[in-house]
């Protein structure tokens, strides 16, 4: 039995909410455009007050299942229920309940951030106060600025009280970390888990495997618009640290086949002058010894985690309490 | 959301659709492309024209109108295209290319309501125009006042309802902004010499008027025209100015994106 078939009941694991329903229901989810699948019997349920991760490649089909989803685009098959309300047939309910963050979305130029907040808040019958949203988002001092004045994280920020301007049930945010420095993005992920606090269920699109970690209390990992795996970050991340990475510069050439020979090595791959060396285990050591008893060293050595970025938000200031202290 | 819908505003929420045109209204202000071509241009057109002495002096081959008589009519017209065919388009376009639509598309207002939104405020600007235009004519260069006030405002009102499903096509048709500006141009410039811009109607040679007669324009200026001099309008024009309503109407209604 796959992943994908094991994982394929959308009632499997979700704990049930307070309602004992849950807040996010797809059931057998296809779309495609053309000939292309870009989604195929995509299944799963987000309990109320979870935080909920889409996770795979870009192209995967992440952001066409989260559109299905919140009624921009009808499926060619399958059920979405959000709160028990259909998308596309209870509209009107739907976009009061779940507030979206799009991956494109921007705003005319000359208007102010105010301007917008006002506009998008007279939409909804019980709207979030404005003070206190732009407070929580760090957009208090910018309500008089013009749009196209802010900086991309500002515009992010905006875009989040936008989605939650309507005090949603739902908040469905996808990418929004995506082109944001790494201390902009720390700051962001605090602020997913003050919107949770809040007992706002959250839906996350990414693409970053240490945001999912970081957030999610599940992910869904989907991969050429299959769901291949659906668990906790704890065990996703097990698996995935699977592989590791070492990219290096020989001394001399070699055979690949001294590297693909050995039990932790899985993938060679050669760009230029370097040499990227997938696998597992104690794989650098086991690289340059390998590579030592060819009579070649390896050089500029590096091994790729994701602890990179720690240690950057590390070296560039410790924002992330002050922060906390905000939105608490 | 592919196809062209007008729900009806929901009392609760008309507070929203306020606060989109008002929205729309400051865009026109702070960008205004569309306020200078729909109403600062004709108007400076007119006192140009007005400047000229021989243009306030009846002619003969004008039916005894003063060729500023003969303009009123061309510049009224003129204003509501440039709104129209650029004014319109323009934000709509740029809308779609930004994102705008579909983001509004989540809320629980439809973004039909942001066309709609546009489209008063493009009146609003041909109105506002329009008037300014009437009064500098009559007050400073004492052109004929408009005799049938009734048939000119049906005129103007048909006129509009043939021009803005034809914003609305290039706005479907163009993917950006600057390319919603190429077709408007494209469409406006043979329109406008048919509303006889450079040589007007009555000068035209028979066979020019003719066809002059069958487009939107030419007919708008002909209905105007007639309005002003206290007839009401013969109803070629204004079967004219209908049927490109209607059939525009459709078009738009057929065609129009909202991704």
């Amino acid at each position: 039995m796959s992943i994908a078939q094991r994982t394929a009941d959308p009632r499997r694991d979700v704990r049930a909410g307070p309602a004992g329903r849950p807040a996010v229901e797809v059931a057998h989810l296809r779309k495609t455009y053309r000939e292309l699948v870009a989604v195929d019997d995509v299944s799963f349920a987000v309990a109320e007050g979870e935080i909920f991760g889409i996770l795979g490649p870009n192209g995967a089909g992440k952001t066409t299942t989260v559109e299905c989803a919140i009624g921009l685009r009808t499926p060619d098959a399958g059920t979405i229920r959000l709160l028990g309300l259909d998308p596309r047939a209870d509209r009107d309910e739907v976009h009061e309940v779940v507030g979206v963050q799009l991956q494109a979305s921007a705003f005319p130029a000359r208007l102010r951030v105010g301007e917008i907040l006002d506009m998008y808040r007279s939409f909804y019958s019980d709207p979030a106060d404005i003070g206190e949203l732009t407070e929580v988002l760090g957009l208090a001092g910018k309500l008089k600025d013009y749009y196209k004045s802010l900086s991309g994280g500002q515009r992010q920020r905006l875009s989040v009280a936008l989605a939650l301007i309507g005090r949603p049930k739902i908040a469905v945010l996808d990418e929004m970390t995506t082109g944001l420095d790494p201390q902009a993005r720390r700051d962001a992920w605090v602020l997913i888990e003050g919107i949770r606090a809040r007992g706002v269920t959250v839906v996350l699109v990414t693409h970053f495997m240490e945001e999912a970690e970081r957030l999610c209390d599940r992910v869904a990992l989907i991969d050429g618009g299959r769901i291949v795996a659906l668990d906790t970050p704890a065990a996703l991340a097990a698996r995935a640290r699977g592989g590791k990475t070492v990219r290096f510069m020989p001394s001399g050439p070699f055979d690949d086949q001294l590297l693909t020979g050995l039990a932790e090595v899985t993938r060679v791959e050669r760009e230029g002058q370097h040499v990227t060396v997938t696998g597992t285990g104690e794989l650098v050591s086991t690289v340059i010894l390998a590579l030592a008893t060819a009579g070649v060293t390896a050089r500029d050595v590096r091994l790729d985690s994701s602890s990179l970025e720690d240690a950057f938000v590390k070296l560039t200031g410790n924002h992330l309490d002050h922060e906390q202290g905000e939105t608490s | 959301m592919t196809a062209l819908s007008w729900p009806l505003p929901r009392p609760a929420r008309r507070a929203a659709f306020g606060q989109i045109v008002l929205n729309e209204a400051r865009l026109a202000r702070r960008q205004p492309a569309s306020l200078i071509g729909g109403a600062i241009v004709p108007l400076v057109l007119l006192v140009i024209f007005g400047l000229i002495p021989a243009f306030r002096q009846p002619a003969a081959n004008l039916g005894g109108l003063t060729p500023l008589d003969v303009y009123v009519p061309i510049l009224i017209v003129m204003s509501l295209a440039l709104l129209t065919l650029f004014g319109l388009p323009m934000p709509l376009t740029s809308y779609r290319e930004l994102g705008v639509l579909r983001r509004l598309s989540t809320t629980p207002v439809p973004p039909s309501w942001l066309l709609a939104a546009q489209g008063v405020v493009q009146l609003c600007l041909a109105l506002a125009g329009i008037v300014i235009l009437l009064v500098t004519s009559v007050a400073v260069y004492g052109t004929q006042a408009p005799k049938s006030p009734g048939a000119l405002m049906l005129s103007i009102a048909l006129t509009a309802a043939a021009l803005f499903p034809m914003g609305l096509l290039i706005a479907s048709v163009a993917k950006t902004a600057t390319g919603a500006s190429v077709i408007g141009r494209l469409a406006f410039f043979p329109m406008i010499f048919f509303a006889g811009l450079w040589w007007p109607r009555e000068l035209m040679p028979g066979v020019l008027q003719g066809v002059s007669g069958y487009t939107p324009l030419g007919a708008a200026v002909e209905a105007m025209q007639a309005s002003m001099q206290g007839q009401f309008p013969p109803a070629a024009p204004l079967l004219v100015l209908a049927a490109y309503a209607l059939v525009f109407g459709f078009l738009a209604k057929r065609f129009f994106r909202w991704e």
